[in-house]
């Protein structure tokens, strides 16, 4: 086991240098020098010098690749360029919305989704299967920002019950900072929602058939009974698999949905950065999403290993 | 199974109703409003206006936060602000300033001539990042003759110097603050900065110890709202209570509808331009680009791309300075003159062209109306879509293009067509007497006559296609009173700000 794990920390060392190599290769051949976006139309030549000077544009690319990787090992992610503040402060602020938001979203997906799915297939072919289904399907493929303006015209506009977007702060109190975050929740839940009970539907369909379900339901158990006891656990590991890929998308649900809302989450940050060329921010902000994939799928191996022996010893 | 499973989403409903009965309980009576919640489309990058020429900047500070010697007011005049009065000498050269007394920073610091003097010396350093930094080094010496009085002595007379200390960029900064002004402003105006919670709003509060008349809201918040569909949701649900810049014409005719509302139109310093590569053949041919001024047809453009909002401009001059002379019959719109003046110039079935696009819809959608005008006499564009840092880096800076649309939101910006090396690549001797006259005179009609000589030569010479003057469209809460209705600078003052119940 400690030798699979070292192997498997290697690696993720490597991808992980390897995509900051890339991520700031990509960003330097991104046209535009965020020292003339910052000073605009009228900028003169030795204005656009000094500046460049004091945001450490001169440099040749390569020592500042060293001294961003540098700093990254440290812990030390930079320096933004238009907001000059470090870049670690700035993603701190704005995970402050990104995770509570994509949490509420993943929670609020499966309290829909496995209610669904196990009402979906236990009864399996009929009405409210097929009618639940069909939402599903609407779901999967109507983009999260349109459901994202529906309900901000039912809810914000016309209800007045929510805020049309923006977000007061945690220091506000928690009911106005959950009050902000209840829509676009909800909007980036949804087509989550129709994915998982699509999923959980099938899974359970799938383990309804399998031995063991017949052997409890032929010592008596009801068919209620048994879906719930013993099917259902068993169903969970697939979903559960899909709920890990979903974090990532979530992630990346964000910024759209953080626009629509005006909310100052880390997608928005990423988004307005790059319009702004500021360079710091987004490949700093890319390496950490990078990192927090790979964490991921890391740790999935890892569970994955621990469950099934097998898998050790074939990646071996 | 079944009815655990409804008996569970019955209650699941009954306590969401429940949660949401409470949510939405409603305010407590409602007292006359002393706070305002404006919305703006771009977040400022920071808060020094005289570190970065974003808009954004000045929207949100200037004259709120920081103040100049010189004020721009409302109508485009100057007025006074920290420098209570001047004196210019007879050659135009030597300025003396009276500056107000008893006026405190925010800091609780005093304002003296001698932050004047570190101000501008700070602004034409040769380190500065002042992004009008050319403005300011024109200055030859600047000197605290007392606390009270400064005398600023020019290299050479410039006309519009007083204008020059009314923006933004010119603002009085404490040498005790100057470095940290990029996230805690400190300056003498009627508001104090109060809090900015990155990617979302920038809080202001008054400023009970400002020298002049005290603002009448205790607060005002900055929103920053950069979607055009966000926009109109967060005006609709009154979660803001107006934009003073409403980014999507649109939706205008829908407010002005609303009685809750108050659509306010007015003028600002853009100058909507068919910006042309004068060095770039066929545009090196004054027939080519008159053929290219009589195929626009401006009001269509305004039309469609503005919904009606803004006015057609026939030179680079904005329509309500008094100096303005309306040029727009130079070249009105004959589609069969185009197409005659273009084969006078050996192409009598047209050519192919780029059109360049900054991101703004006013450039996007009339780059596409434009397209089709110029197709009637055989013009071919092919329309290229850019980012903003694309078209300073291309455009801008590069001069690698043939035709864009852009808006030059400068006040008084008609001196750009004399700049060596500007991208337009236009040259006349004659449009350089007329700006080095301008620059030595002082007296107003003067001036105005000169300025007006400019405005013909510009226009003649087809320089560029001249579209509208952009609009300023507002839209706010009806009871809101005493915003801007036009824009001569980049400011939304909100000292006479107030609610009208």
């Amino acid at each position: 086991m400690t030798a699979f794990l070292l192997r498997r920390f290697a690696s993720l060392a490597v991808t992980l240098l390897v995509a900051t190599g890339v991520v700031f290769v990509v960003l330097e051949v991104l046209p535009g020098d965020p020292a003339a976006l910052m000073l605009g139309v009228d900028a003169r030549p030795d204005t656009l010098e000094a500046l460049r000077r004091q945001m450490g544009l001169d440099q040749p690319a390569p020592l500042r690749y060293a001294a961003w990787l540098a700093g990254l090992v440290q812990g030390d992610l930079g320096t933004s360029h238009t907001y000059a503040v470090p870049v670690a402060d700035l993603v701190g602020a704005r995970l402050a919305v990104t995770v509570p938001l994509a949490l509420l979203a993943l929670a609020l997906a499966v309290a829909l989704a496995i209610p669904a799915g196990v009402h979906a297939a236990s009864r399996r072919g009929r009405a409210a299967d097929t009618g639940l289904m069909a939402l599903t399907q609407v779901g999967i493929a109507v983009p999260n920002f349109w459901f994202a303006m529906l309900l901000v015209y039912v809810f914000a506009v016309t209800l007045r019950l929510l805020p049309s977007g923006g977000f007061p702060g945690w220091d506000a109190g928690l009911l106005p900072a959950l009050k902000a975050l209840v829509l676009p929740a909800v909007a980036l839940a949804l087509p989550q929602a129709a994915i998982l009970t699509r999923v959980m539907r099938s899974a359970l369909i799938d383990t309804l058939h399998e031995d063991y379900i017949r052997t409890a339901r032929a010592k008596g158990l009801s068919a209620g009974a048994a879906l719930w006891r013993h099917a259902l656990r068993n169903a969970l590991i697939p979903v559960l698999t899909i709920l890990g890929l979903q974090f990532s998308f979530l992630v990346t649900g964000t910024i759209i949905i953080e626009n629509v809302f005006y909310l100052p989450g880390l997608g928005r940050l990423v988004f307005q950065a790059i319009t702004q060329r500021d360079l710091v921010v987004v490949r700093s902000v890319v390496v950490l999403l990078v990192a927090l994939v790979i964490c991921i799928t890391f740790l999935v191996d890892v569970a994955y290993a621990i469950a099934d022996p097998r898998l050790r010893r074939q990646s071996s | 199974m079944h009815r655990i499973a409804s008996g569970t989403a019955r209650g699941a409903l009954m306590a969401a109703a429940t949660v949401l009965a409470l949510w939405s309980a409603p305010p407590a009576a409602e007292a006359a409003r002393t706070d305002v919640v404006l919305g703006v489309r771009l977040e400022p990058p920071h808060l020094d206006p005289t570190a970065g020429a974003a808009a954004a900047i000045d929207e949100v500070v200037f004259i709120n936060v920081f103040e100049g010697l010189t004020q721009v007011d409302r109508d485009g005049s100057v007025k006074p602000a920290l420098a209570e009065s001047w004196t210019i000498s007879e050659d135009g050269r030597t300025y003396v300033f009276q500056l107000r007394e008893g006026v405190t920073f925010h800091d609780g610091t005093d304002f003296t001539a001698e932050d004047v003097v570190f101000s501008f010396d700070r602004a034409r350093a040769d380190d500065s990042v002042n992004a009008q930094k050319g403005k300011f080094e024109v200055i030859d010496t600047v000197t605290a003759d007392s606390p009270t009085q400064v005398t600023v002595t020019l290299k050479r007379p410039v006309g519009d110097f007083l204008i020059t200390l009314g923006t933004g960029d010119a603002v009085i900064v404490a040498p005790e603050s100057a470095e940290t002004n990029k996230s805690e402003p400190v300056g003498t105006g009627p508001f104090r900065f109060s809090r900015w919670v990155q990617g979302d709003r920038i809080e202001l509060v008054r400023n009970p110890d400002f020298w002049g008349p005290a603002a009448r809201l205790d607060k005002a918040t900055f929103k920053i709202i950069g979607d055009n569909a966000a926009a109109f949701a967060a005006l609709m649900a009154g979660d803001v209570d107006g934009f003073p810049i409403y980014p999507a014409p649109e939706n205008l005719p829908q407010f002005e509808t609303d009685p809750r509302f108050a659509v306010v139109v007015g003028s600002t310093e853009g100058e909507t331009i068919l910006a042309t590569n004068n060095a770039r053949p066929p545009f090196d041919d004054l027939k080519v680009r008159q053929a290219i001024a009589h195929a626009i047809d401006r009001q269509a453009i305004i039309d469609g791309a503005m919904f009606g909002y803004g006015t057609p401009i026939g030179s680079h001059f904005a329509p309500h300075h008094p100096a303005h002379v309306d040029l727009t019959g130079t070249y009105p719109h004959d589609i069969d003159k185009a197409k005659a003046l273009l084969a006078e110039a050996g192409h009598p079935d047209g050519f192919k062209a780029t059109l360049k696009l900054p991101p703004p819809s006013y450039a996007r959608r009339g780059g596409e109306i434009l397209a089709s005008d110029l197709k009637k006499i055989g013009i071919e564009l092919e329309l290229i879509p850019l980012e903003w840092a694309q078209w300073l880096e291309q455009v801008f800076k590069g001069k690698d293009y043939d035709l864009t649309i852009v808006s030059h939101t400068e006040a008084n910006d008609i001196d750009i067509y004399a700049r060596d090396d500007y991208y337009f690549n236009y040259a006349s001797p004659d449009l350089k007497a007329v700006m080095e006259r301008l620059n030595a005179t002082t007296d107003t009609e003067g001036r105005y006559a000169l300025m007006r000589e400019a405005q013909e030569i510009v226009s003649r010479d087809a320089v560029n296609g001249y579209l509208f003057q952009l609009a300023k469209t507002g839209v706010w809460d009806a009871r809101l009173k005493g915003l801007w209705e036009n824009a001569p600078v980049q400011a939304n003052d909100l000292t006479g700000v107030y609610w009208d119940e």
